[in-house]
């Protein structure tokens, strides 16, 4: 059984080695969707695959140190209210994990389902939540301005995480073989 | 695409021989300062104050100037878009209409809006001195030990020391393949539609995602090999330790904070600094 918030060796590197990635992809890595100024962030696509591979607490320390760095690079200070919300997307995204098994080859229809409900609630919860509340209280910023942005976000993100995220675990779900898959020869 | 973060340059002056430790502080004591203050007069005494830090430590502008750009150009968007959404929300805020001339019926441009939106760009461009400050005077390597040293669970801080050590290995990465596929004809561009450039971009990812699971598994065993994680405690290497100016510097910020919340508390009572009334 896997234990929701086991923090060991191997989920500390893959936190640390997974927010590089993330701050690779958040500046650098971002599709376009043709409305200006709104791109699709492929680093919560990777983010929520690692989230559901490693469990909640890489997901959050993932998101938030490659959200934070990333910031801090491009502006020379995270933007905190941001920042907290996309650590707790990728954490509540890895909150599924002990539902997961993909490191046995399984990911099937089921599966599928569960994670796209984790990440969809994530999301919801984070962006449409979080975030603008948060802005409201850290930045005074006016309501409808964040809860708009905050909108957006969540459906970009969703999208993201979604067909990213459910690629990925599938395709990783595919080079991995399960218990049990040996059998003997006649 | 750079395979550097950022450039750090060692110098021998105040705020490179502080610790890492102190300047984590100090940041974070003057974020929340900017932060929580909507006092225009507080707000300008920190922009003088950690543009002075910025000069004190001699970091070039060539170091700063792509991070001035973005800032200017997000500042600029948030500003249209605030007038956009809220134009009258400096009028929420300081219960007075002092209106100067009208675009349309609901765009007319306020005192008080341009006072809440005017306060607003000073709060953002007076933190960036301070980012800056914190992330260009100090070593990358003392980053995990003044996390850990501030109260961040050492394993947490440790994730921080391998995101930063393998951001150059992951750009590379990332270079290679994305090369490599594009040599196949993968086209990466603004000319191919949504749905063909995600595709495209899984081509990308699949390899640059699985091969650094593998790297995951090599430097988790080396660390297991090591024996990491055994204590609950470690010590850091790259620790600096503290001396009397990291004491000052601390002092001085903290100083900024108390009259900042004082001016909250006992003049303006409340976070906005409110001239209109008088």
């Amino acid at each position: 059984m896997k234990k929701l918030f086991e923090f060991k060796t191997r989920t500390l590197v893959a936190t640390g080695i997974g927010a590089a990635l993330f701050t690779l992809l958040f500046m650098y890595v971002k599709i376009p969707t043709g409305i200006p100024e709104t791109s699709i962030q492929t680093a919560y696509g990777v983010g929520s695959f690692f989230a559901a591979m490693f469990g909640p607490i890489a997901g959050f320390l993932i998101a938030f140190i490659g959200h934070a760095i990333s910031d801090a690079v491009q502006y020379g200070s995270p933007w905190w209210s941001w920042v907290i919300a996309s650590g707790i997307s990728c954490c509540i995204v890895g909150l599924a994990y002990p539902r997961l098994k993909v490191d046995e080859g399984v990911f099937g229809w089921k599966d599928i389902l569960v994670f796209n409900i984790f990440q969809i609630a994530a999301n919801v919860i984070s962006w449409i939540v979080v975030a603008p509340l948060l802005d409201i209280i850290i930045y005074s910023e006016p309501a409808n301005l964040v809860f708009t942005q905050g909108a957006v976000a969540a459906l970009w993100n969703a999208i993201s995480m979604g067909v990213i995220g459910t690629l990925l675990l599938f395709l990783y779900s595919k080079t991995r073989s399960g218990k049990g898959t040996l059998s003997k020869e006649q | 695409m750079k395979s550097k973060l950022f450039d750090y340059v060692e110098r021998d002056n105040f705020v490179f021989n502080l610790s890492g430790m102190t300047k984590l502080v100090c940041f974070l004591i003057l974020t929340f300062t900017v932060m929580f203050s909507y006092d225009a007069r507080v707000i300008i005494f920190v922009l003088i104050f950690s543009f002075w830090i910025l000069h004190v430590s001699e970091i070039r502008f060539s170091q700063i100037k792509v991070m001035l750009y973005y800032v200017m150009i997000f500042l600029a968007i948030n500003f249209v878009l605030t007038f956009l959404f809220s134009p009258k929300y400096g009028v929420e805020i300081y219960g007075t209409e002092h209106d100067l001339f009208s675009i349309t019926d609901r765009y007319t441009v306020t005192a008080e809006q341009l006072l809440y939106q005017g306060t607003k760009v000073l709060k953002y461009l007076s933190v960036i001195p301070l980012g800056m400050m914190f992330l260009l005077t100090t070593n990358p390597s003392e980053f995990a030990a003044s996390l850990s040293s501030i109260g961040v669970p050492y394993k947490a801080s440790f994730a921080v020391a391998l995101t930063l050590r393998y951001f150059p290995d992951m750009i590379r990465d990332y270079n290679d393949i994305a090369l490599a596929q594009q040599a196949r004809g993968l086209d990466l561009s603004r000319k191919e539609k949504l749905g063909t450039r995600i595709k495209n971009i899984m081509n990308i990812f699949v390899p640059l995602v699985f091969s650094s699971l593998d790297r995951v598994e090599i430097v988790s065993n080396a660390m297991d090999l090591r024996g990491f994680g055994k204590h609950k405690k470690r010590t850091w290497y790259s620790f600096k330790p503290l001396h009397k100016g990291d004491a000052a510097a601390i002092i001085v910020s903290g100083v900024i904070l108390l009259i900042s919340l004082a001016v909250t508390l006992f003049i303006n009572h409340g976070r906005f600094w409110n001239p209109f009334l008088h």
